[in-house]
C-alpha cells in the first residue's frame, strides 16, 4: 500500500472532533431532557393532583434519583461520551458528580472517603451558587426591593 | 407548545455549553459554574421567572435553574422575614435536589462498585 492510500485510510477512521455534530448531539438531547421535565410535571401534577411547584421539586427528585442510579451501573459515563453537554448541564449532570465522587473515594472508607470528598465536584457548582445569589440578592434588593 | 418551549430553551443552554466546552480550555466543572452564576444574574432582573413561565420544566431541568431557586429562596425569605433571610433562606427550594442528590449518591455508592 503506497502512502498516499495509507495517510487517506488514516484519516479516515481517525475519530473526528466534528464540533457541528457535538453541537447538534447537545442540542437534542439536552433538549429530550427538558421535555422529560416538563412531562413529569405535567403526569405528576394531574396523576397525584399536587400544585405544579411541588411537581417540579418531584420531577427534579425523579431525574436525579435517575442520575445517580445510572451513574452506579457504570452506564452515564458511557453516554456522556456520546452525548457531552447535553448530560452534563441538566440537573443530571449535577447529580452524576455527586454520586461519581461517591463511587470513586469508597474504598478509602465511609468516613475519609465518601464522606469527605462527596462534594468534590458538586462543591465548586453550591459554592458559586450561594456567594453569586448572595451578592446579587443584595443588588435586587438594593434596585428592586426584593 | 409548553413542550416545544421545553425542548427548545433545554437543548439551547445545552447547545452553548457544548459550544463553549469545544472552543475553551473550561472544564465541564467551570462550564457549571458559570451557568449557575449566570442563572442567578438573569434573577437580578425577573427574567429567570419569566423564562420559567414561557419554558417550564425546560427552564427548571438545565443547572441555570439552581442558581435562580437559590436567589429565589433567600429573597422570598427576605420579604417574609427581614434581611436576614439572605442566610436563612438560602437553600430553602434547593434542599430538596442537594439532599436528594446526598441520598441517592451515598446509597448508590454502597451498593455498586466503582467501574473503571
Amino acid at each position: 500500500m503506497d502512502k498516499n492510500k495509507y495517510s487517506l485510510l488514516v484519516k479516515k477512521y481517525t475519530p473526528k472532533e466534528d464540533r457541528l455534530f457535538n453541537g447538534l448531539i447537545a442540542f437534542i438531547v439536552g433538549g429530550l431532557i427538558g421535555i422529560i421535565g416538563q412531562f413529569l410535571i405535567s403526569f405528576y401534577s394531574s396523576y397525584l393532583s399536587i400544585p405544579s411547584k411541588e411537581a417540579s421539586i418531584f420531577m427534579i427528585i425523579t431525574l436525579i434519583f435517575i442520575g445517580c442510579l445510572l451513574t452506579g451501573l457504570g452506564i452515564f459515563d458511557k453516554l456522556v461520551s456520546y452525548t457531552r453537554c447535553g448530560l452534563i448541564i441538566p440537573i443530571t449532570g449535577f447529580a452524576h458528580s455527586m454520586s461519581s465522587a461517591a463511587l470513586e473515594y469508597k474504598k478509602e472508607g465511609l468516613v475519609t472517603g465518601i464522606g469527605a470528598n462527596i462534594f468534590k465536584l458538586a462543591g465548586t457548582v453550591i459554592m458559586f451558587g450561594v456567594v453569586s445569589a448572595y451578592f446579587f440578592g443584595i443588588l435586587r434588593l438594593i434596585f428592586f426591593g426584593g | 407548545m409548553i413542550y416545544l418551549n421545553a425542548f427548545l430553551f433545554a437543548g439551547t443552554v445545552c447547545l452553548i455549553g457544548q459550544i463553549i466546552l469545544d472552543n475553551t480550555k473550561l472544564t465541564p466543572g467551570h462550564i457549571t459554574s458559570l451557568f449557575v452564576v449566570i442563572g442567578s444574574f438573569l434573577d437580578v432582573f425577573n427574567i429567570y421567572d419569566k423564562l420559567v413561565l414561557w419554558a417550564g420544566g425546560g427552564a427548571l431541568v438545565p443547572i441555570t435553574s439552581f442558581g435562580h431557586l437559590l436567589i429565589h429562596g433567600a429573597l422570598d425569605t427576605v420579604n417574609n422575614q427581614g434581611v436576614m433571610g439572605l442566610f436563612m433562606g438560602m437553600f430553602n427550594l434547593t434542599a430538596s435536589g442537594i439532599v436528594a442528590a446526598i441520598v441517592f449518591s451515598f446509597l448508590f455508592a454502597l451498593i455498586f462498585k466503582p467501574k473503571d
